[in-house]
């Protein structure tokens, strides 16, 4: 059995409100698939579920809204499941991360037992070492985490001093994400806001039913009462069903305390303004700027556009977004982040675009493995992308960090954009508003549409002259257009 | 199509794109792009849409004639 819990979809995320599920106990759900809308104060962000299997049970109902970490579903796993690696567990007891030791009555779901209570030994991870103050029932496991794949994420705690054993993962199969670390350096989740004896769901069908939660007997982790205790207790009580179809929404943990709930506005524009001022206290910038002759590109755009229809036309961003993404595969310096007093290249081209918001703000999603995309594929995930930004509509894996982001300022009308680098990215490339200029080519002089293409760059990682090797790269690639 | 028709259909696609704004407080003359703060992919929308509905096939050439209000609603008066 696993957990869908709320994710940390920023650093400085520490509650969500559950919007919307896309998804009923009894759905088949694959890794991958969206599961839940998550309201992150900033944005409205799709959530995707990383496990493969049988939804078991929702434990939080639309609109309620919780620290991260809390779980939200439970999920019969029936996909490939991870092998611990490296786990140590004490006594080999069976634990919630690893469904693979799991007892196979548990793992063999038929449709119709979904909601039957697993009657194999109760999972309970957090027994033994369940540490003081630290309310979750479902505690990650004590083992040396096998689940922190990432020499970033762990670079990260040792950074801030934070001990990943105290670390709730949000991320793939329970991993240890970056935000999950830095959300540990802050203050944990207040004691009493996640169930110590049973879910949300259960006290709520427990309220409606009339049925006292002391008289249950839990069959959860540590004992804790679920849901299907709930419906067995009922079913086997005389007492009729209590059905009232519009349920308010289970306990959920109080609002923030004191002041007004920021504006969606206001949220972003204080994460930007942290991000910015990280940035410029942290990174020694330096910056470097070239001039593009766009003529192929703009010639080559004019001929394939001409034979297509409005829906399948390409924009200049494309091409300039292609020409940096395989730039940056070129150039490994550019392309990765600065963690711990070095320099950790990342493994592909995850193309950052900073995309401006409707009535203010930034925010800036991946494009993975961009300069792996055809120039057909990477408009349209542009298109898509931005239009979903604006309308508040991002996934998950979109969220996580670029390994380099482009500002296109283009259509503000300025020649060149230097920005602020996102960290702990390492570069952010900068392109301006192609204009019309006198080009001297082959000794002699036309008119060229030109673009000033410019380079932030972290000192730290980079020195000027890989900088602008990136920079000629791109130049160089821009020149022949056919071939990005 | 006659002019209401098209006014009514610019307006429906761009509240799509630029849900807060109202169609009446822009000068149909003023270049759109400017006005309602539209960045390329706006506009490509704006045309897509357009498109979309009408199955008007606009050439790229043809976009200066779309850059007003007044423009697109007699773009599309002219040609559906």
């Amino acid at each position: 059995m696993a957990e869908f819990r709320m994710p940390s979809l920023g650093a400085d995320m520490d509650r969500g409100t559950l919007l919307e599920w896309r998804v009923a106990p009894g759905d088949t759900v694959t890794r991958g698939d969206i599961i839940a809308v998550i309201d992150t104060d900033k944005s409205d962000i799709e959530v995707e579920v990383f496990e493969t299997g049988i939804v078991d049970e929702l434990l939080v109902s639309e609109g309620t809204e919780v620290a991260v970490g809390t779980p939200l579903a439970r999920i019969a796993t029936t996909g490939p499941v991870p092998a611990p690696v490296g786990a140590e567990a004490p006594d080999a007891r069976p634990t919630l991360s690893d469904p693979a030791s799991a007892p196979t009555k548990a793992e063999a779901p038929s449709p119709t037992d979904v909601s039957a209570p697993p009657d194999a030994p109760a999972p309970s991870p957090g027994a033994a070492d369940a540490p003081a103050g630290r309310p979750t029932p479902w505690a990650s496991t004590p083992v040396a985490h096998p689940n922190v794949f990432s020499p970033l994420v762990r670079h990260r705690a040792d950074e801030l001093g934070v001990d990943l054993t105290t670390v709730t993962g949000t991320g793939p199969e329970g991993a240890i994400t970056r935000a999950d670390v830095e959300q540990g350096a802050g203050s944990p989740p207040p004691p009493g806001e996640q169930a110590t004896h049973s879910s949300p769901y259960a006290r709520r069908l427990a309220a409606e039913a009339g049925i006292d939660l002391a008289d249950v007997t839990g069959t959860g982790p540590d004992g804790a009462v679920v849901a299907a205790d709930i419906e067995h207790t009922r079913a086997a009580s005389t007492s009729r069903p209590d059905s009232s179809p519009d349920s308010t929404p289970g306990p959920a943990p109080g609002p923030a305390p004191g002041a007004a709930r920021p504006t969606r506005q206001q949220s972003i524009r204080r994460s930007v303004a942290r991000l910015m001022a990280r940035s410029k206290r942290e990174i020694p910038h330096y910056y470097l700027s070239t001039t593009i002759d766009l003529a192929p590109a703009t010639a080559w755009l004019a001929t394939t556009n001409a034979e297509r229809s409005v829906t399948d036309r390409i924009l200049p961003a494309a091409l300039l977004l292609k020409a940096t993404a395989v730039a940056a595969g070129q150039v490994p310096e550019m392309n990765g982040h600065w963690v711990d007093d070095a320099f950790v290249a990342a493994e592909q081209v995850d193309l950052g675009v900073a995309v401006s918001l409707r009535g203010g703000g930034l925010v800036a999603p991946a494009i993975r493995s961009a300069d792996e995309l055809t120039i057909d594929e990477l408009m349209s995930r542009l298109r898509d992308l931005v239009t979903r930004a604006r309308t508040g509509r991002l996934t998950s894996s979109e969220m996580t960090d670029p390994s380099l982001t482009v500002t296109n300022l283009g259509d503000q009308g300025v020649e060149a954009v230097f920005g602020v680098i996102y960290p702990p990215q390492v570069a952010l490339v900068g392109f301006g508003k192609i204009v019309e200029r006198p080009w001297a080519a082959g000794g002699m002089l036309g008119i060229h549409p030109c673009v000033t293409a410019t380079l932030s760059a972290d000192h730290r990682a980079s020195d000027g002259h890989r900088g602008a090797t990136l920079l000629a790269t791109i130049d160089r690639l821009l020149s022949d257009p056919g071939a990005l | 199509m006659n002019r209401d028709d098209a006014r009514t259909l610019v307006a429906e696609v761009l509240a799509r794109i630029a849900p807060e704004v109202d169609l009446a407080d822009i000068d149909p003359g003023e270049p759109m792009q400017p006005a309602l703060d539209l960045d390329s992919i706006d506009f490509l929308n704006l045309m897509t849409g357009l498109h979309d509905h009408t199955g008007l096939e606009i050439p790229e050439r043809d976009y200066p004639e779309l850059a007003t209000l007044d423009g697109c609603i007699t773009y599309l008066t002219e040609r559906t």
